[in-house]
């Protein structure tokens, strides 16, 4: 990170020249994001409005919304710079690493989610456990998603006025401004619909990108040829182009990981652990109109996700494949201070390589747009968790309906003046930023645990999921603490610190069994803790919030398979085995 | 009443295909040698820009 705020966009950079018809179309498309939140303010008349989208959204606008929050910058550029860096094998990321938790949280929890009073996760918590469950998970989810709105706001100032020249507080200022006004005045309906739009545009703004890469560099064989040849250089023959064939051990492939670290750790804790109780996410099924459209929510929301490895891994993949055929004269891919290619400018360089003034517009609106969403989906998130878990809760518990709403609007402008803080921060604190990231690590790794007790297990207590969780967070510290990815010295960041036991090919392989100790840690806490307390919620109180105590959901007669989430969800699985083989 | 979201997002797209064939009649082909291997896509892509508008005008139009 250092030194790139300040760079400008001189040698080895990356750099775009706009025409008057990239202004053009970057002005239109700011125009209807604030004109939509503009329009949608008339339907905000009680909190439950604002917050909630008054629960009256069809399935397939929350599940566009559902996967346009997570269709971030991070989501966008990071999984570019994945694919030119780990090649197919990327798409682990969503075929193991979303797509099984997507259809899990929709056809097992969302019926509690939804069908309990819980107006957010951390609310469910209270209603299952106790309120110092709840608010542990709200406090550090508050923190987290200023945290991560704040980075968004700070790489998309960094990526403009690298690329672009444009001044770095002046991007803060107006992508904040921006997101602001449209939250602010239309809630989380606004934010919502601008996802659904942000969804279509990076659709159709990158596809294009995908097409040129690949007739550029002779279609998908050519492109098979070309990465082939890279890996050669590697030392990895063919593991660029192969998802599942070197995953025997962890020095076969790029990533560094072996398959049972990856399917336990990213398949199961970690992708578990955020698609099934992160607020983020949750809260856009939550806005759904009734039980089937927010059980369906997150199953119409993997039929896209299954499919993106197409539209963000692939750019990588030709960039790197250009990269090896021609150079830096083939695409203006540049240097990273270890030698290798900087994958993070991926996007930026092929944007500069194959769009014209007009689509390369189209192409920064589209990077644009996934910025915001990000900002957006995080600001709603902790707006909505601040103001009922943490302001209702402790501050004014008797608070009316049109003072949470001001409370909400307010807290919206706090969450983005502290988002902003926070993107100054990492200019000058590189390394604290890093240790708050390990810091939410250790939290949120374990977290899946009380959620899989709670909701499956009713003997699961308060006390039992409080204190797993501690547990959990403990064994996470405890894990990196005595643990080192190779080629790194000890420190807090890396690990290492407690006395070094085993060392990992990768980071990412540390990070992944680290979310499998958190995760084994919590739950066993969580089980023999809750056997030794008493159970501090009766049958009736947990009816609606436990498996065993809740109506199973029925199906409307008659109707079409993909209108009912059990065919729909296993409909989606078997899509996905069949990705995994075609491309295994 | 709430507001049918294909119509703002069928007006946005529309005029983003508009603004882009416009452009791709105007423009320099040096431009597309350049980048978009001699291919227009202005004009190309422009015209599926404004087609989706259009279908997603003519949908949230059919609704009512």
């Amino acid at each position: 990170m250092s030194g790139g705020a300040g760079a400008s966009a001189g040698a080895g950079q990356v750099a775009l020249e706009l025409a008057t018809v990239d202004y053009l179309i970057l002005a239109s498309y700011f125009i209807f994001v604030i004109a939509i939140g503009w329009v949608v303010r008339r339907q905000m008349k009680t909190s439950k409005d604002f917050f909630e989208s008054g629960r009256s959204l069809p399935a397939w606008i929350c599940a566009l919304g559902f996967i346009g929050a997570n269709l971030g910058a991070q989501e966008v550029m990071g999984m570019a710079a994945s694919g030119a860096k780990y090649g197919i094998a990327t798409s682990h990321f969503y075929w193991v690493g979303a797509i099984p938790a997507m259809v899990f949280v929709g056809l097992f929890m969302m019926p509690f989610y939804y069908g309990s009073k819980a107006r957010s996760v951390p609310e469910y918590l209270k209603l299952r456990f106790d309120e110092k469950t709840r608010t542990f998970n709200a406090l550090s989810f508050a923190v987290m998603t200023v945290f991560s709105s704040g980075i968004s706001m700070f790489a998309l100032a960094k990526l403009l006025n690298a690329i672009l020249g444009w001044n770095f507080d002046a991007c803060i200022f107006f992508s904040s401004l921006i997101v602001l006004i449209y939250i602010y005045t239309g809630g989380l309906t606004s934010a919502i619909y601008n996802e659904v739009l942000q969804f279509f545009l990076i659709v159709l703004g990158f596809l294009p990108l995908v097409i040129l890469g690949l007739q550029d560099i002779g279609g998908w064989d050519g492109l098979m040829t070309n990465l082939d040849a890279y890996s050669a250089t590697k030392g990895m023959p063919g593991a660029w182009s192969s998802s599942w064939a070197h995953m025997g051990t962890p020095t076969a492939n790029p990533i560094g990981i072996e398959w049972f670290g990856l399917v336990a750790g990213l398949g199961f804790v970690l992708s578990f652990g955020y698609w099934c109780t992160d607020f983020l996410v949750i809260q856009r099924a939550m806005a759904a109109k009734d039980m089937n459209a927010a059980r369906r929510t997150p199953l119409l929301a993997a039929i896209p996700k299954m499919l993106f490895p197409a539209l963000v891994i692939l750019p990588g993949m030709l960039a790197i494949a250009l990269y090896h055929k021609g150079g830096t004269a083939n695409i203006p891919l540049p240097m990273g201070a270890d030698g290798n290619p900087d994958y993070n400018m991926v996007v930026p360089a092929m944007l500069a390589k194959y769009f014209p003034n007009g689509m390369l517009g189209i192409g920064l609106t589209a990077l644009m747009a996934s910025f915001m969403s990000g900002m957006a989906g995080n600001v709603t998130a902790f707006n909505t968790v601040w103001t009922y878990d943490l302001y209702q809760r402790w501050f004014k518990p008797n608070a009316d309906d049109a003072h949470l709403i001001k409370v909400g609007r307010l807290t919206t402008v706090v969450g983005l003046l502290l988002s902003a803080c926070c993107a100054y921060a990492a200019t000058k604190f590189n390394n604290i930023m890093d240790m708050l990231q390990l810091v939410f690590g250790f939290v949120n790794a374990p977290l899946f645990a009380i959620f899989l007790l709670g909701m499956f297990w009713r003997r699961a207590t308060g006390h039992g999921a409080f204190f797993g969780l501690l547990i959990g967070t403990l064994a996470a510290m405890v894990f990196q603490g005595s643990t080192l990815p190779v080629g790194e010295s000890v420190s807090l960041l890396k690990g290492g610190w407690l006395g070094v036991q085993h060392t990992f090919v990768s980071s990412m392989a540390q990070n992944f069994w680290m979310a499998i100790f958190a995760f084994s840690g919590c739950f066993l806490g969580t089980l023999f803790i809750s056997l030794a307390t008493k159970p501090n919620r009766t049958d009736d109180e947990l009816r609606g919030l436990v498996y065993s105590l809740t109506e199973k959901q029925t199906d409307v007669p008659g109707s079409a398979w993909y209108a009912r989430p059990m065919p729909l969800g296993l409909a989606v699985l078997a899509a996905t085995l069949v990705l995994n083989i075609i491309f295994w | 009443m709430q507001l049918d979201i294909r119509l703002p997002m069928g007006l946005l797209f529309l005029l983003l295909g508009i603004i882009l064939v416009t452009y791709g009649f105007v423009s320099d082909p040096a431009i597309y040698v350049k980048h978009s291997l001699g291919q227009n896509v202005n004009l190309l892509w422009g015209a599926i820009f404004a087609l989706f508008g259009g279908a997603m005008l003519f949908l949230s139009r059919k609704k009512k």
